[in-house]
């Protein structure tokens, strides 16, 4: 095995496989092979080889599931994976000619590297942003609303050895570091995770409700839980809650007419 | 751009969204300043089957697209059974349109935490997951450090804030692939497997994750249980109709002024959301649109009053599903759409059963060439012919939903495909210049 995958990184697999239940351990996989392509920046054979030593499963098992799921990459990707939505809201407002734009300013078709290695294409399916449509993320960090001139902008920034900034997300990094990020790691560059404010499409129908003073009437979070008949033994009964009561609960549970149907 | 009317204005319900204003609601000192964590230890106090009843009692329904009754899910969970249960956290959203979980888990990330501990506190599971799709990178981000917060707080671990109640929680990322919403492929998945759908029954009731017990449930279906635990069933009732209870989230996108998230009582009608949503854009009318998705049969301009609520959209011939409202206008073409879709289907085809894998690549097919100029009238009973084999014979919903656009723009469409098969409607495109075709 190549020593491409060093103690740190055993231990990185060691950490996924722990956030399981006992036994379950396989259920690491997924992580695993974000995390091969943290190192990597793909899935090779070895790297195939590693998840199934760590986990104790053939490489055939590891194959099958790696070869299933679209993020899971057979050649190196570049340090910027550009994806563009082409499903049909964004193919329809100008995904697909953004897509073919990019295609033809890099020479490149769907799931390939450009010659000098650094960007990698591909349309994407939904990316779940149709409301800000059309959409491309690079290492699936988005940017909203482009047309294929800003599309290559974006691109051209990249080639330049720029890092465009993303509508809604944090500043860039490359993409081995956001397979580290989807192999469960959290977030480390300072203050990242509060980057990127959602956008008028996220906040419109919030907008609206504040504009107009609407709101929903009755909500009185006092409302208490209806009880059961019998006081069985379980967790709520048997231990107290020693936590405060909302600072707003002025009355016990139980105490007043029970909301909605008899309980049974 | 004149104001929506009262009447629409009066359908929204902030309720799930009513942080998103927030700027900083992913923080955990805000959102315990919003109230945040107040449900959790309202519902400590109470005994988890009386949880399990006030969520009956509210009549909430998954938000995932079937529209389960959520208690009576969580009520079929065997207790006293020995066995570990488990929640998990079906955030995969991938069906083309939605658009609602991803804003909701980075807006906040900690409304969704609370409802994981009170669901799992009603069930008695000690272990849950969010599985949610990879590409979803920032939502990823706000969760594991909400996760990682409620951890340092003491809502999450060994008996969280006293209760004697212990949970894990993880965060699992996908990694692209569309059947793994299908609970039981998420399921396949989560263990380290293919994301497969599994034959059902057994449900994932009892044979879920690890083959225990267990409740798979919609990230917005999660998020509402905190609000009904404060405010109770019967003011969860007071918004939505009798039997499609509470608020919901409805995403507007396509031929719109301000395409966006609109929660709205259920049973919005589509003309209320286009009120409040700015009317259509300019030089475009409405012509198509999907309900929730591109799984649910389209409708058109004929439809704009029909009640958005699970029953009357299935009184309708479609679908509630997620609410995903996809606006086209006449400036776009149904074919095309529907040829779109279909290579959709056909790329996220997991495999396992013959009508979905060879139904969807036969049509995808028919279709593009259609679009090219060179359909025939027989094309169109092909894919009628393939909708039949798909439709109800396919191992999982995945197969049926990819015979919804087809039938439905067939239905109300015909003549779009018969323009181009007899020429009267230029091809879209020679047969090499197809974008998305794999
Ligand atoms: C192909 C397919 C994809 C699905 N994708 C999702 C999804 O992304 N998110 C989701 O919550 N439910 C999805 N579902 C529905 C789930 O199978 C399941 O019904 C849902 O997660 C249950 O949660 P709920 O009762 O809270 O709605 C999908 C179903 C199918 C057939
Ligand atoms: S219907 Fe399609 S997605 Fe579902 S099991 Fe069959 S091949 Fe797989
Ligand atoms: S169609 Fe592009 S994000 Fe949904």
């Amino acid at each position: 095995m190549s020593d491409i995958f060093t103690e740190e990184t055993r231990e990185r697999a060691r950490a996924i496989m722990a956030r399981y239940p006992a036994g379950r351990e396989r259920s690491a996989l997924l992580p695993m092979l974000h995390l091969v392509q943290s190192v990597e920046g793909y899935v090779s054979p070895e790297g195939m080889a590693f998840c199934a030593e760590m986990l104790g499963i053939t490489k055939a098992q590891v194959a099958a599931v790696a070869t299933f799921y679209t993020m899971y990459k057979r050649r190196p990707v570049g340090d910027w994976l550009v994806s563009v939505c082409t499903n049909t809201m964004c193919g329809v407002l100008g995904g697909d000619k953004a897509y073919q734009a990019l295609s033809e300013h890099l020479g490149v078709g769907h799931d390939e590297t450009t010659e000098d290695g650094r960007i990698t294409l591909e349309h994407a399916e939904c990316l779940a942003a149709c409301d800000y449509a059309p959409v491309m993320t690079v290492n699936y960090e988005f940017f909203d609303k482009i047309d294929a001139d800003q599309a290559l902008g974006i691109v051209k920034q990249l080639e330049n050895g720029e890092r465009p900034q993303p509508t809604r997300g944090p500043r860039l990094c490359t993409f081995k570091e956001a397979e580290l990020q989807l192999a469960g790691w959290s977030e480390d560059r300072d203050g990242a995770v509060g980057e990127g404010p959602a956008g008028e499409p996220t906040l419109a129908g919030s907008r609206l409700a504040e504009r107009f003073g609407v709101s929903v009437p009755g909500f009185d979070p006092n409302t208490p839980i209806a009880r059961r008949d019998d006081k069985g033994a379980g967790p709520g009964n048997s231990v107290p809650p020693a936590a405060p009561k909302p600072a707003s609960d002025g009355k016990p549970a139980g105490d007043a007419p029970t909301v909605g149907k008899e309980s049974k | 751009m004149s104001n929506p009317s009262q009447g629409a204005l009066a359908k929204l319900t902030p309720v799930l969204t009513k942080r998103w204003l927030s700027p900083d609601a992913w923080k955990i000192g805000v959102y315990e300043r919003l109230d945040g964590y107040t449900a959790l230890r309202k519902a400590f106090a109470a005994h988890p089957d009386e949880l399990i009843q006030l969520i009956k009692d509210s009549g909430l329904r998954g938000r995932g697209g079937a529209g389960f009754p959520t208690g009576m899910k969580w009520g079929f969970i065997p207790q006293n059974d020995g066995k570990p249960h488990y929640l998990v956290v079906n955030a995969d959203e991938g069906e083309p349109g939605t658009c609602k979980d991803l804003p909701l888990m980075m807006a906040d990330p900690h409304s969704l935490v609370e409802g994981i501990i009170i669901a799992a506190y009603a069930i008695r599971a000690n272990f849950a997951a969010i599985y949610i799709r990879g590409e979803a990178m920032h939502a990823a981000r706000r969760l594991r450090n909400a996760v990682d917060e409620a951890y340092r707080r003491g809502y999450l671990g060994r008996n969280i804030l006293g209760s004697g109640f212990d949970l894990d929680l993880v965060v699992h990322s996908g990694a692209g692939a569309y059947i793994c919403g299908e609970e039981t492929a998420l399921l396949d998945s989560l263990e380290g497997y293919r994301g497969q759908p599994r034959l059902k029954p057994p449900f994932p009731a009892t044979h879920g994750l690890y083959a225990s017990p267990t409740v798979v449930n919609n990230v917005e279906t999660i998020c509402s249980v905190p609000y009904i635990v404060l405010g109770g069933a019967a003011w969860w009732k007071t918004m939505g109709t009798e039997k499609s209870p509470g608020p919901k989230i409805y995403s507007i996108s396509g031929r719109v002024n301000n395409p966006g998230q609109y929660e709205c009582s259920l049973g919005v009608t589509l003309r209320e959301l286009l009120d409040l949503a700015g009317g259509m854009q300019d030089g475009h009318s409405l012509r198509f649109w999907t309900p929730g998705g591109s799984s649910t049969p389209l409708l058109t301009a004929e439809h704009l009053d029909v009640p958005m609520d699970f029953e009357s959209m299935a009184a309708a011939g479609t679908m509630l599903g997620t609410t995903a409202v996809q606006i086209f206008s006449d400036q776009d073409c149904p074919v095309y759409a529907t040829y779109r879709w279909i290579e959709f289907y056909h790329h996220e085809s997991c495999g396992k059963c013959t009508p979905c894998r060879e139904g969807n690549y036969w049509m995808a097919r028919v279709l593009r060439r259609i679009l090219s100029g060179a359909g025939t009238h027989e094309d169109l009973d092909t894919l009628l012919d393939a909708c039949d084999n798909l439709l109800g014979r396919s191992f999982c919903a995945l197969g049926d939903g990819a015979t919804s656009p087809v039938t439905s723009s067939l239905k109300y469409f015909k003549q779009d495909y018969l323009d181009y098969i007899e020429g009267r409607k230029a091809p879209m495109f020679g047969a090499g210049e197809l974008v998305g075709a794999h």
